[in-house]
């Protein structure tokens, strides 16, 4: 089984996965058969889709460490991350109001912070990684304030799957009393994640991300030292110790549960397969191509992700001319917005390289085929089209673009 | 993004890419962008004695549509007069390759490769240069 459809190879598994057929088959009876309300506690419909609640719960929790309690369904990551800032900023708001991230966080992140800033509801700090994404323990504690409530920090980026020291920067908030929010959605079922070994308060989470169903999530919250109370941003019933409202998705929810059982059961293997199929991709492009760039860090990253720049072809075109191949780039003109990469861009990687890049992304479907066709068709299209970039007709004439001067730009 | 025919026909078969020599004096270089924005274009005429373009070159570092943009203008350009040259409008390149208007930059862009290389080429010939756009020398 493969992620291949025809001809297509679908390496942009960070975006989203095939659902595990395993995961599918778990859910089936969650929609026409067992199709209860979990909150209905007078019949066994209820009693049915309660207890498969319960399981999926147990499920989350033991892939990362917590206890059942501790998990709350959400609608996805988006939600969770909203859910844990704004809860968070609203509940502790008589504390202080100083909230410490990152500029490369996901926007969910970022904007919820944009928007607590616009409504005068926290001051945010919004640190810059190093060169290769990270953030250190050592810059977050330079940043704290004797208001700060909040620090959220991802475990692992979703362009570049850089790591960071969440465990470091736990240990960190743990000694100043500080909830530590960290958003796992890229991080839960490629790297071990453990909220007890990483100190943090609060983890978001998705279903989507590692092969389960779209339109669920889980964030984790803290029951013991300390206990997390966050106030809900959705209002209704009291579901979810009160923290989300809102009658329970059951067959996403247990597609989400059997996801994690199987990420656990599956870790080794699926972590073997990561790794050996994305060096066999890097090394097959770096045997063929000169002025390859790995954007992230070497040491400090994602199993699945490889994100590189080839220097002298933009972007979207390089994706125009392998059509088989489902990748992502960082380039302006694959996104609505004009601007490259606000990730890459913090990383100070320069705008050119930013419109260079693609990212590859390995998954559990992925195989050696599809590893061998991509990098051959990458290949072969950054060729014909550095035959045809005049910046690389320029580098090979031994101009240096940087003390080139550029006409105006559009 | 999805692209028009006639975007993809001239990225997958781009016309005329290649360099002539700068040095030479019937030849025009124009290059335009800058690769901090994502797109740099490089267009070149060589223009014979009776002031008609008989060859055109590009190169392009940008997107499919900037392709086919400088690709669509040396196919334009040649057998044209510099003057009848001048007036290539990239609204015509816009309206050619059916481009929406997130791309139009690369229409624009076009149009001042064709001016930056007409200024170039007339300034070789000691005539007064134009009031196109600057172009990028190294």
């Amino acid at each position: 089984m493969s992620t291949t459809d025809g001809n297509l190879i679908y390496l942009d598994n960070n975006a989203t996965t095939r659902m595990d057929p395993r995961v599918l088959e778990a859910m089936l009876p969650y929609f026409c058969e067992k199709f209860g309300n979990a909150a209905s506690r007078s019949h066994k419909y209820g009693w049915d889709a309660e207890e498969a609640v319960e399981t999926a719960r147990g499920h989350v929790a033991a892939l990362i460490g917590a206890s059942a309690k501790e998990i709350v369904f959400t609608s996805g990551a988006t939600e969770s991350d909203n859910l844990a800032i704004k809860g968070t900023v609203e509940m502790l708001a008589d504390k202080g109001k100083h909230v410490i991230t990152c500029t490369t966080e996901h926007k969910a992140v970022i904007d919820s912070c944009k928007y607590l800033e616009s409504k005068g509801a926290a001051d945010v700090t919004f640190l810059d990684p190093d060169k290769f994404g990270r953030v250190s323990r050592e810059q977050v504690e330079k940043a704290l304030r004797p208001d700060t409530i909040l620090i959220t920090l991802m475990a692992a980026n979703n362009e570049i799957g850089t790591l960071h020291p969440v465990a470091e920067i736990g240990a960190l908030a743990k000694e100043k009393g500080i909830w530590f929010h960290t958003d796992a959605t890229q991080a839960v079922a490629k790297v071990p994640v453990d909220v007890e070994a990483w100190k943090v308060d609060m983890a978001s989470m998705s279903g989507h991300k590692i092969y389960g169903p779209k339109g669920v999530g889980a964030l984790y919250v803290r029951r013991r030292n300390p206990r997390v109370r966050l106030a809900p941003q959705m209002h209704g019933g009291g579901h979810e110790r009160g923290m989300r409202s809102g009658t329970l998705n059951v067959p996403g929810i247990v597609g989400l549960g059997e996801a994690c059982r199987l990420a656990k059961q599956d870790f080794e293997k699926d972590q073997a397969k990561y790794k050996a199929l994305r060096e066999r991709l890097e090394a097959r492009i770096r045997g063929k191509l000169d002025h390859v760039e790995l954007n992230g860090s070497p040491e400090w990253r994602l199993p699945t992700t490889l994100n590189l720049s080839f220097a002298y072809v933009e972007g979207e075109s390089l994706i125009m001319g392998v059509p088989r191949v489902a990748v992502s780039s960082g380039s302006a003109c694959t996104s609505a917005s004009l601007e490259p990469s606000y990730v890459l861009r913090a990383l100070g990687v320069g705008d050119e390289l930013a419109h260079s890049s693609i990212r590859f992304s390995i998954g559990r479907f992925t195989t050696e085929d599809d590893v061998d066709r991509a990098a051959d068709e990458i290949i072969a299209t950054v060729n014909r089209l550095r035959a045809m970039s005049p910046l690389y007709e320029m580098v090979k004439e031994g101009v240096d673009l940087k003390t080139v001067k550029w006409g105006a730009s559009h | 993004m999805t692209y028009s025919d006639k975007v993809l026909d001239h990225y997958e078969h781009p016309r005329n890419v290649g360099s002539l020599d700068k040095a030479d004096p019937t030849v025009g270089t124009g290059i335009v962008g800058a690769p901090e924005c994502g797109d740099v274009m490089k267009l070149q005429i060589k223009v014979n004695e009776q002031g008609v373009i008989e060859d055109a070159k590009f190169k392009t570092f940008g997107c499919g549509s900037a392709i086919a943009s400088s690709s669509l203008a040396t196919e334009w350009v040649k057998g044209k007069t510099v003057d009848e040259a001048l007036k290539i409008r990239n609204t015509d390149i816009v309206q050619e390759l059916s481009l929406p208007p997130v791309k139009i930059h690369c229409s624009v862009l076009a149009e001042d490769a064709i001016r930056a290389a007409l200024n170039d080429w007339k300034s070789k010939q000691g005539a007064p240069q134009g009031t196109g756009p600057t172009d990028a020398k190294a």
